[in-house]
């Protein structure tokens, strides 16, 4: 009947723009990292973040648990202040983790990396990590690499 | 109710009508009244404004000034409610019919029922096939719009404009356009139509000796006034010197043949006199 | 020059009263829009004719795009060693600007045009003027569906672009250029956020669904009544529809990805 096959059509049609949506937001986008919502922040203070962004990831032995929700700079402590939100499920890291800023191959975006320490206090919302490592900055590293041969 | 004064209030009054289009006054002081149940010609020559003069009586144009009155309503005043409320008792047969070319024949037909009624089915089928018998064409009931001779294609407006049972119908130039046999039929339906069913119509054409075969009423106008009303009888008799040019078709008399302008003399002047210089 | 500037003001004074008609006109089809769930039957007629039947169109080129964008983006990254950052570019050129300005400009070339051309012809023939006359409201019967299935249609017309392009780009760089599988999509998973970029696409084809919508069916309604008058208004429909929907874009862009 025509009615049917009209009804069926835009019922189609829909549903594959829906479907299309879904596709976009599980597998071209990070929503799994909003399904699985939860998270805890801590906070690092870094003297440079180098070309750290803003959903940067943040990983543990190169396994992702979080990403960075927040970059500012603190004016009175002279720093870049570092917002890492972590998946509620990995509530295990020692309260003396080391962050530091690591950058994917030689041109790739660049990353937090955490260690984990020896404390058995564990981190949790709202903590600040004390032990942080600045990123790389090529020129600074030339140019000390520089002084130390003028200075031979 | 008392029957003979309803049927002596007219139908349509039009009072003082001033309509201007941009610049152009098209009408200018018009006042005229249709009778109710007979059928009223208004008759002019082309581009006085007739159709406009329809459209004004259906609500779709308001005048700057005067006003109408249809069924004792002012038009111009009403609420869209009302209007449309006044539209459901007015049919009207556009000069092309003006059919919806994306439904056949049989569904134009139904499309005021469907819009306006929660008939069911059935009834709606028997409305049709009954309006659709009345002008002849209850056989091409699936023909689509495209496939029909403009003769039909009225008819099919016509059975349309009929489909709710209007008080009175609204005809703009029917008759235009159509060879002789046709033009007959359509003559013939509007009668009938208008006998049977005792509706009030109103015709807006320039083809004067079939509108005056079938009307009871008449109303000239030109230059945005009436020039003469009254029975056909009475405008025949009086014969001003406008209505004895517009009903014989003469070229020339009151109504001049020319647009006017500056002299032939003075325009030819003028060229030579710039080719000179 | 005083005529010149006369021209200038003339040729402003109409802009302007286009502009002020064309807003009147969509205050009363949205105002109208109660009919969308009233006479959805009519509805879903012109979801059918808007949206059903662009698909094919949509999705040919969806593809098409899709492959190129894999094909160049391949080869401008090849030079960096960074092939794998493949998926990512195809899906970010896609998902913000590609998916929502091309679909809107092709949308605008089938479905924009036609409705023009339906209204128009409508208009010219005096059916609009006969269902008033019928007592019924054309904001009602024609144009509050038709507008509804245009602004319905055009981001679902653009999520199935993006996603096919998707797919076209995963065809040209994986399937024939040998960029690895699992580097395409976790690359593009990696620089794609759901809200700041596939989100913010969908809001930008929401809002020229609704734009080149309004210019289509205002373009009909508006349209000089005669074949001539039906043909530029169409043609109007297309140039208007594409200079709002790249201006938009720039605004948009603007506007959400800072």
């Amino acid at each position: 009947m025509k009615l049917r096959y009209l009804e069926m059509s835009v019922g189609l049609f829909v549903l594959l723009g829906i479907a299309a949506l879904f596709y976009l937001a599980i597998q071209v986008s990070n929503i799994v990292e909003y399904r699985d919502g939860d998270t805890y922040e801590v906070i690092a203070y870094f003297d440079h973040i180098g070309g750290l962004k803003v959903r940067a990831p943040v990983t543990v032995s190169g396994v992702r648990i979080g990403r960075v929700s927040d970059i500012a700079y603190d004016p009175e402590r002279f720093q870049a202040r570092v917002v890492l939100a972590i998946r509620s499920g990995q509530d295990h890291l020692p309260a003396d983790s080391q962050a530091s800023i690591f950058t994917a191959g030689l041109l790739g975006e660049q990353y937090v990396g955490l260690e984990p320490g020896g404390d058995f206090e564990v981190l949790s919302d709202g903590d600040e990590i004390l032990l942080t490592q600045s990123a790389l900055v090529l020129e600074n590293m030339i140019g000390r690499v520089l002084t130390n041969f003028s200075s031979d | 109710m008392n029957d003979d004064r309803v049927a002596d209030t007219p139908h349509v009054v039009v009072e003082d009508l001033v309509f201007r289009r941009g610049r152009k006054v098209v009408f200018d002081g018009l006042s005229l009244t249709v009778p109710r149940g007979r059928v009223t010609t208004v008759m002019g020559p082309s581009g006085t404004g007739k159709t406009t003069l329809l459209r004004l009586i259906g609500g779709q144009l308001r005048p700057d000034s005067g006003r109408i009155w249809v069924d004792g309503e002012e038009v111009a005043r009403l609420s869209t409610r009302r209007l449309y409320a006044l539209r459901k008792r007015m049919g009207m047969l556009f000069q092309t019919g003006a059919l919806l070319t994306d439904m056949n024949v049989f569904e134009n037909v139904a499309f005021p029922l469907r819009e306006h009624t929660d008939l069911p089915e059935e009834l709606i089928r028997n409305l049709v096939l009954m309006k659709l018998e009345a002008v002849g064409l209850r056989a091409a009931r699936d023909l689509s719009p495209a496939e029909l001779s403009g003769g039909m294609a009225r008819r099919v407006a016509l059975a349309r404009a009929i489909a709710l049972d209007p008080d009175m119908i609204l005809y703009d130039e029917p008759f235009a356009g159509l060879d002789p046999i046709t033009m007959g039929q359509i003559v013939t339906l509007i009668q009938r139509t208008n006998s049977t069913l005792g509706l009030t119509s109103v015709l807006v054409t320039h083809d004067v000796v079939e509108a005056l075969d079938i009307s009871y009423h008449v109303v000239l106008i030109a230059e945005g006034r009436v020039m003469d009303a009254g029975t056909v009888e009475q405008v025949r008799a009086g014969a001003s010197e406008w209505s004895k040019q517009f009903l014989e078709g003469r070229p020339d008399g009151p109504v001049p043949f020319h647009y006017p302008g500056d002299s032939y003399r003075d325009d030819l002047m003028r060229d030579r006199e710039s080719g000179n210089g | 020059m005083a005529d010149f500037l006369a021209r200038l003001g003339r040729s402003g004074l109409h802009w302007l009263a286009l502009l002020g008609r064309a807003s009147i006109f969509l205050f009363r089809v949205l105002s109208a829009q109660d009919a969308v769930v009233r006479r959805f039957r009519l509805t879903l007629i012109e979801i059918y004719s808007v949206g059903v039947r662009s698909l094919l169109i949509i999705v040919v080129s969806g593809l098409f795009v899709g492959m190129v964008l894999g094909y160049q983006g391949y080869i401008t990254l090849v030079n960096f060693g960074a092939t794998e950052a493949l998926g990512g570019a195809v899906a970010l050129s896609l998902v913000r600007e590609l998916g929502p300005v091309v679909t809107a400009l092709l949308f605008a070339g089938r479905a924009g045009s036609a409705l023009t051309a339906e209204i128009g012809l409508m208009k010219t023939t005096e059916q609009l003027s006969a269902m008033e006359m019928m007592a019924v409201d054309p904001y009602r019967r024609v144009f509050a569906p038709r507008f509804f299935a245009g602004f319905l249609s055009l981001p679902l017309l653009a999520a199935m672009f993006s996603a096919v392009g998707v797919m076209g780009g995963y065809i040209v760089g994986v399937g024939l250029l040998g960029v690895d599988a699992g580097s395409y999509f976790s690359q593009m998973q990696a620089v794609t956020d759901w809200r700041e970029d596939v989100l913010s696409g969908v809001i930008k084809s929401i809002v020229f669904g609704f734009v080149v919508t309004w210019i289509a069916i205002f373009q009909g309604f508006d349209a000089e009544p005669t074949s001539e008058g039906i043909s530029r208004a169409t043609t109007q429909t297309v140039v208007i529809s594409a200079l709002a929907v790249l201006g938009l874009d720039f605004v948009l862009t603007g506007l959400m990805f800072t």
